[in-house]
């Protein structure tokens, strides 16, 4: 069986769980994933199946078109390789549809995202400094402050917190549980938050 | 905007029981607690003093506030929750404001709300 999958993140909710308490959602609508291409270690070095999410029909060209021809099922706009063992890998066809059954509820999963792009943000924002007062005849509001000493060292120690770009970084969140799976909809519910912006990409992974 | 994936799945653990009760009204809340194997009720009388973060979802949650010798206690109560037994409605109240914070102010008779003589 194929150990992850490709989906797209709805949003958040929360609803009431078997004990009746709440549980934090993340809703991720997931699949159905197509095998387009078996990496087999012969010819390739290693074992893996490569699936396709998201139908997409223009601006393709040909090599790109090539690609998709083999499997059958349409041209897809996102794809991703998942390991897998030789046996497996004998298991799967290509074309063959992998949906959110693959998931069961009570699983812990790692997703990964793509966390909103924040710009070029100051080190409050970046890396949580308290800044200074803002009234009172303070001059210091958000400010980087003091980045180093005098002479001794005389230079500013690498990886000093720094005002930069923050954000639109690859984010993988690990161990979160599957709360429930329904394939009619294709929509997989995850405890707790996901990283990226509703309508972002997200890799679920076993 | 409310996306029609979350929206459907909000409205399939919606409650439509207690869609009735406002600010001001005098309930009876009967909550099922599970303590190890048994279960059993447990009833909360208090005014309501709020109702937060919408109606039209799973989310919604009032405040229930009634004095326990002589300390104020509020519990804040999911609507939809499966763990809620009923809502009994004892009476109305006489209130002119959505959320009744200046409740927490007030003590001995001014601290009771009148009632709606409505029957």
């Amino acid at each position: 069986m194929v150990a992850g999958l490709i989906g797209k993140k709805v949003g958040m909710t929360q609803i009431f769980n078997e004990q009746g308490r709440v549980v934090p959602v993340t809703v991720i609508e997931a699949g159905p994933c197509y095998i387009v291409q078996k990496k087999e270690s012969e010819k390739d070095g290693y074992n893996a199946v490569q699936i396709g999410f998201g139908k997409k029909e223009r601006h393709m060209t040909k090599p790109e078109l090539g690609h998709f021809k083999a499997s059958a099922q349409g041209v897809f706009r996102r794809l991703k390789e998942f390991r897998v063992s030789e046996e497996e890998l004998k298991s799967h066809t290509l074309g063959e549809e992998i949906s959110v059954s693959i998931f069961t509820a009570g699983e812990k999963v790692k997703v990964t995202g793509r966390t909103k792009g924040r710009g070029f943000a100051g080190v409050m924002k970046r890396w949580n400094f308290s800044g200074g007062r803002s009234t009172h005849g303070s001059k210091f509001h958000r400010g980087t402050g003091s980045i180093g000493q005098c002479v001794n060292p005389g230079k500013v120690w690498k990886n000093k917190k720094m005002p930069g770009h923050y954000g639109n970084e690859q984010v993988t969140v690990k161990g979160l549980e599957i709360v429930r799976v329904s394939p009619e909809q294709n929509i997989l519910m995850v405890k707790g938050a996901v990283p990226g912006a509703p309508g972002g990409l997200v890799y679920i992974k076993k | 905007m409310v996306k029609p994936a979350i929206q459907t799945i909000e409205q399939r653990q919606m409650r439509f029981d207690h869609y009735y009760i406002k600010p001001g009204d005098k309930i009876a809340v009967h909550t099922r607690i599970i303590e190890g194997e048994k279960q059993r009720i447990q009833i909360f009388k208090g005014d309501v003093i709020a109702i937060k973060n919408g109606r039209n979802n799973n989310r919604t949650t009032i405040t229930v506030r009634k004095m326990t010798s002589g300390f104020g206690v509020e519990k804040i109560i999911p609507l939809h929750s499966p763990m809620l037994e009923k809502i009994e409605l004892i009476n109305r109240g006489m209130v002119r404001r959505g959320k009744l914070y200046y409740q927490r102010k007030r003590k001995g008779n001014s601290a009771k709300i009148k009632p709606k003589n409505i029957w």
